[in-house]
């Protein structure tokens, strides 16, 4: 192109074009493209490669260069944007990919299981041991609770209403999931550390309150909510071991891929565990602290919710819904 | 399949590559032209999270104030004693402030308002729009970028990775980008440039450039510069008058002889 003479007047040739490219870009960039605008933005996107090339050569440094680099950057972003199947992507989520992902987290599920059930033993011999140090485990008002005879969830709804306590409650065990597993950032130790200040307070709170003759009913609270609450965390800890693992020996060329594929993978095991974890918040708002509801309805409530979790985890329950 | 076809699957999808520094991701793309996007550093990550605060805080509240007023004609909190009121108080409050990040992100595809006011998006390794799995990701990072406080972690993340990135983008594989806000107004106002084609095209760029920062330009510059340009304009154009003429005229008819010189329809 001879810069001196055409140039300009290819610039106006061409300024229309890119001005409707930019209107369009806007709808583009908001909501999901037609089949016709998918290939209006390709077709835009190889035009504005050609235009920017030459703009390149002809004006170095240009603000028109620049803006017309800037299009062809948000038109790239557009090209490449990943498809959104969402109905499709959601079954095969639950079906395929969740169960999946358990299966391969499974070492790292009993690695997790045991540390849990090591640190709980050892709050346990701690607290039986040294009751003093309960406040290590404990809140002052748990322990004011228990050395009065009376569990700290008595006449917890009294003060709370069910449905704030479930939502603060469901909250809170999500957070601490996730936490779980994000921790795991730190080659794992993080994990450790969470997993086992779990189950060292479960096992520590367990013994003072045998010590008051309350742990019958410590356990007859947890038990309808507790069973698939504590493997959930237990999930998200193991989840984080893996993440810990991909940085520890990944398996890709460098770390930070290792890392970002762990993460991708167990990162959909959230869609099973958020859902469940609402559950258990239910659970435990509405039926652990009613003093009201005895053994038999605690006990079908907490075996029904542990059926449901194997159920969703191992893509059962919608493998047989599709199949229905 | 016959063997054409069977040949045909096996040729390899074109897949753009990336490479990146500690100034910018250059996407290779298809087309055969290099995109390249300016990352984005510590200080306009904080700008955007400050903004975002700002309206997160704002919107929070307002909530608090508006359910409080409905429910009790008066603003006056005490969660104790107001049972489920409490729940349609806080709860909605709190997920506002807490599902902000994700949830607005999800909606606008990596971007929340205070990225936008600071003129920064959020891509993936290829300069395309991150995925919703993506965006769940580095959001529930936020969780350990936060700590200590005041997003400690995250913050020196910023300031010593290489590609300026905190451990959620790390582990999603997103960079913050700057999304050429200026550029993106040069292009708005393309329409409108003049493009005399007797000209050259540096000196079209220059002077079309010049007409778009006139008004933050200091007015003795931009005369000087205009002056200049519109004398160059006259040399090359042949139609050299009286430079008289140009000394005489004032900020407003300079702007006016240069749009005209520019689009050729100079007296």
């Amino acid at each position: 192109m001879s810069q001196n003479l055409r140039t300009p007047s290819w610039l106006a040739q061409r300024s229309a074009l890119w001005s409707r490219l930019g209107e369009s870009l806007l709808t583009w960039r908001r909501g999901r493209l037609s089949r016709q605008d998918a290939l209006k933005a390709l077709e835009g996107y190889r035009v504005l490669a050609r235009d920017v090339a030459s703009a390149r050569k002809a004006l170095p440094g240009s603000p028109i260069t620049a803006a017309l680099e800037t299009l062809y950057a948000s038109l790239h972003a557009v090209v490449n944007r990943e498809p959104r199947h969402t109905r499709a992507s959601l079954r095969h989520l639950y079906a395929v990919e969740i169960p999946a992902t358990v299966q391969e987290l499974k070492p790292y599920l009993l690695g997790v299981w045991l540390l849990f059930a090591l640190s709980t033993a050892a709050g346990w011999l701690l607290i039986h041991t040294w009751p003093s140090l309960v406040d290590l485990v404990a809140s002052p008002a748990m322990i004011q609770h228990v050395e009065h005879g009376e569990l700290w969830t008595d006449g917890l709804l009294n003060i709370t209403p069910s449905s704030l306590l479930s939502v603060r409650i469901f909250t809170n065990n999500i957070v601490v999931t996730i936490f779980a597993c994000v921790a795991g950032i730190f080659y794992g130790l993080g994990t450790f550390y969470v997993i086992a200040n779990n189950g060292l307070m479960l096992g520590g709170v367990f013994a003072f309150t045998r010590i008051h003759g309350l742990d019958g009913d410590l356990l007859k609270f947890i038990f309808a909510h507790g069973t698939v609450e504590l493997s959930m965390i237990c999930l998200g800890g193991a989840a984080g071991v893996a993440l810990g693992e991909s940085l520890i020996r990944p398996k890709l060329a460098s770390r930070r891929d290792s890392l970002q594929q762990c993460t991708a993978r167990i990162a959909r095991l959230f869609a099973a565990l958020i859902p469940l974890l609402i559950i258990c918040g239910l659970i435990e708002g509405f039926v652990s602290p009613d003093t009201a509801i005895g053994w038999p309805i605690r006990i079908f409530l907490g075996l029904a919710n542990l059926a449901l979790m194997f159920a969703v985890l191992s893509g059962r329950f919608f493998r047989s819904a599709a199949a229905a | 399949m016959d063997r054409r076809q069977a040949a045909r699957c096996r040729i390899p999808a074109v897949i753009p590559g990336a490479a990146v520094n500690t100034e910018a991701l250059i996407v290779t793309s298809p087309t055969g032209v290099n995109v390249e996007l300016a990352i984005a550093g510590p200080g306009s990550r904080s700008y955007a999270f400050i903004i975002d605060w700002h309206i997160r805080i704002l919107l929070a509240l307002t909530w608090i104030l508006g359910a409080t007023l409905v429910q009790f004609g008066v603003v006056f909190l005490q969660v104790k004693s107001m049972g489920p009121a409490a729940v349609i108080t806080l709860a909605p409050a709190a997920a506002i402030y807490f599902l902000y990040h994700p949830l607005v992100e999800l909606a606008m595809r990596g971007q929340t308002p205070g990225k936008r006011m600071a003129g920064v998006r959020v891509t993936n390794r290829i300069g395309g729009t991150p995925s919703s799995l993506a965006v769940l990701i580095r959001n529930a990072f936020r969780l350990i970028d936060c700590l200590p406080a005041f997003y400690g972690v995250g913050l020196v993340m910023t300031i010593f990775s290489a590609q300026r990135v905190r451990l959620g983008d790390l582990a999603a594989g997103t960079l913050l980008v700057h999304d050429g806000a200026t550029e993106s107004k040069a292009l708005s106002q393309l329409g409108s440039w003049s493009l005399n084609p007797n000209l050259d095209a540096s000196t079209l760029a220059l002077g079309n450039d010049l007409l778009l920062r006139w008004n933050d330009l200091h007015p003795e510059r931009r005369r000087d510069l205009s002056r200049d340009l519109l004398r160059r304009i006259d040399t090359a154009s042949g139609s050299a008058g009286d430079p008289r003429n140009i000394e005489a005229l004032d900020d407003k008819g300079l702007r006016q002889r240069l749009r005209a010189s520019l689009s050729g329809h100079a007296p």
